[in-house]
């Protein structure tokens, strides 16, 4: 009961981290990087798009998406009953 | 009337003297934390006994992270680099969601004293312990031979003592609340450095946002219209200015999408697998505050990051705007002073008088150092006395703070890993308390022997510490809590592989070592830069790691028990030994 108690925990967990890893690729990676030309045509006030993303945006969405891995993991160890 | 004098004093005082109030303001309050935080036992001196609040440990890493190279120099790296410097500012926050989703919230689970003590208990082998233990002094040392010059480099800029008396002051500041507080010390003066850095970044920053944008906030204002009335866009103006005189677009910048691509992801696995960073997290007291206190210190760190991009763009348009083309006679105050220190230099080649700052080498005649744009930012935005003092003392906590953890890896990874776990399993708590000590006492001396004297392959050292990071402990981490089956051959076997490779290309290609000339960058392997190439050789270490795997025995059955127990939050022990 224990061993598929954890099993189940373990893969909630794995796909929330898949799910936030992918997000974490594409503003890096993604828009800073690799789309970067592309979104350069496009410009929000003073900013590329793209440029944007690489010195500014990134980072920003790093920040939120620690802060929802942190809400989400707090709820999954409470219904597992992991949060003592 | 009192308040008037007092207030004319304050305007007259010269920045010497401020910069002696408050250095000398800081470093009491340094001192004043330590000795009230000194460590009783080995488990304060390495993790802090183990208590420390997700708050205070957000500070601490925030501060243990942003070193003299973040604080001094990366603004001023940026403003020469334009989009490239992006690399730095996605790799070295980047770094902290794989800490956080990966590997802080297992380590604190684990409940260890170090990362060596991690490799050497999952890969159950003293061998494993051992390439840990090395890999961690290589990483560790190559990144405080650079923090102890930095902080000499401030002393001497901002105090007029020479370079070497610099390095010494800062070197017995470190050693009294290092090698007296332990863990607990330098946690506590951590978070009090990272407010004195932060104020003291910021500060001057915003002043140049209202200046140049009218805009407060920096991370606006460099997106907004000029002050000037003209109706340009900063960055417009900037990209126009820079192809002007034949720069890259301040916007495009010059690297290959593939190089940039390399360059992030090896600095983002570096930053997960530096030591350093990754203790932090064994010091506070449950699984969550560990995630918890990921995200805080990456607030606090992202505060900074992403004003130095602004502080970049405004420096190089101010700079460019105030010297280009202008007559050298009539050159503001600051340049003659920053002149004389030789991180200014103008060599009139056409002899016309003027200032010609051009991309072409042959006819270019002023050279600025990086450093520069922070430092001398607030004369030349014409700032009062007190914000020039202020970046001085920031530069100082920044350089220190980072100094100190490293410090404490070097002297955990000897007392703990080396003499506790392999030479001397017998040693006495006692005993072991005076070893770690002493290892902080022989660490400083080294780290300040290289500041002193530095090697000529300083300037490496950095992109040197991070690869050697992410080549050697990020897969043998990642792979020792996702992979069960992962044993020890493999993991030996996978950082040994990473690391030499990494070290051979570096050796090879930044520093030319086996070729009469250094190779040009058309030798590069997929075009990759030796400061990207950390991401190839970590890269291998997972293959490696997995193929020798695959033909030799599985961990045994405690082991396998060990990772399904790190990976439930709950029941998280104490660190212990």
């Amino acid at each position: 009961m224990t061993k598929n108690k954890s099993k189940a925990y373990w893969k909630d967990n794995i796909r929330y981290l898949f799910i936030l890893l992918t997000i974490w690729f594409l503003v890096s990676f993604g828009a800073g990087i690799i789309f970067k030309n592309f979104l350069n045509e496009f410009k929000f006030g003073g900013f590329k798009i793209g440029f944007w993303f690489a010195q500014q945006g990134s980072m920003y969405v790093f920040v939120i998406l620690i802060f929802i891995y942190v809400r989400l993991m707090n709820k999954l160890d409470k219904k597992y009953g992991y949060d003592k | 009337m009192v308040m008037i004098n007092s207030i004319l004093l304050v305007q007259k005082l010269s920045v010497q003297t401020w910069t002696y109030i408050l250095v000398g303001i800081t470093f009491t309050l340094y001192i004043g934390i330590a000795v009230w935080a000194r460590a009783g036992s080995t488990k304060e001196f390495y993790v802090a006994g183990g208590g420390v609040s997700p708050l205070a440990n957000g500070m601490a890493t925030a501060a243990d992270w942003m070193s003299a190279a973040s604080f001094i120099s990366m603004a001023g790296i940026i403003s020469f680099a334009g989009y490239d410097g992006a690399v730095y500012l996605m790799g070295w926050t980047g770094g902290y969601v794989l800490l956080a989703l990966l590997l802080a919230p297992y380590l604190r689970k684990f409940g260890k004293f170090t990362v060596p003590d991690f490799i050497g208990d999952r890969y159950y082998s003293n061998t494993a312990r051992l390439v840990g233990v090395i890999c961690a002094l290589l990483v560790s040392f190559t990144y405080v031979a650079g923090q102890m010059r930095g902080v000499g480099l401030v002393f001497s800029r901002f105090l007029e003592v020479d370079i070497n008396t610099g390095v010494i002051i800062g070197m017995l500041i470190v050693l009294f609340y290092a090698v007296l507080g332990g863990m607990k010390g330098i946690t506590y003066t951590q978070v009090a450095q990272y407010c004195v850095l932060i104020f003291a970044f910021m500060v001057p920053a915003i002043f140049i946002s209202i200046q140049m944008t009218g805009n407060p906030i920096p991370q606006l204002g460099f997106g907004n219209e000029l002050a000037d009335g003209s109706g340009t866009f900063l960055l417009d103006k900037l990209d126009g200015l820079s192809t002007d005189l034949g720069f890259a677009e301040y916007t495009e910048g010059t690297k290959s999408i593939v190089d940039v691509f390399a360059i992030t992801l090896a600095l983002m696995v570096g930053t997960a697998g530096l030591p350093h960073v990754i203790v932090r997290f064994f010091t506070v007291k449950r699984v969550k505050d560990a995630r918890k206190s990921a995200g805080i210190a990456l607030l606090l760190i992202v505060i900074l990051y992403s004003t130095a991009p602004a502080v970049a763009a405004f420096a190089r348009t101010n700079m460019i705007e105030t010297l280009s083309n202008q007559p050298y006679a009539t050159v503001p105050e600051w340049f003659k002073k920053w002149e004389t220190t030789g991180l200014i230099t103008f060599v009139d080649k056409n002899n016309d008088g003027l200032i010609q700052y051009v991309a072409d080498k042959n006819l270019n005649e002023l050279v600025v150092d990086n450093d520069i744009m922070v430092l001398a930012n607030p004369e030349i935005a014409e700032l009062p006395n007190w914000v020039i003092a202020l970046v001085a003392a920031g530069a100082l906590a920044a350089a220190l703070s980072t100094a100190a953890g490293l410090l404490l890896v070097i002297s955990a990874s000897v007392s703990h890993d080396l003499i506790k776990k392999i030479i001397n399993p017998k040693i006495s708590e006692k005993s072991e308390l005076v070893a770690a000590r002493l290892s902080a006492v022989v660490a400083v001396c080294v780290a300040g022997y290289f500041g002193i004297n530095p090697p000529g392959f300083v300037a490496a050292t950095v992109a040197l510490a991070f690869g050697l990071a992410a080549a050697s402990f990020f897969p043998a981490i990642i792979l020792g809590i996702f992979y069960k089956r992962m044993n020890k051959q493999g993991a030996v076997a996978g950082m040994i592989v990473g690391i030499l490779t990494m070290l051979y290309y570096m050796l090879k290609y930044k520093l030319g070592w086996f070729d009469a000339v250094l190779p040009d960058k058309s030798e590069w392997w997929f075009g990759i830069s030796p400061e990207g190439f950390g991401s190839i050789a970590m890269l291998l270490n997972f293959i490696v790691s997995i193929a020798v795997m695959k033909f030799t025995p599985a961990p045994p059955k405690d082991v396998q028990n060990i990772v399904e127990l790190i990976r439930i939050p709950s029941g998280a022990g104490e660190a212990t030994h």
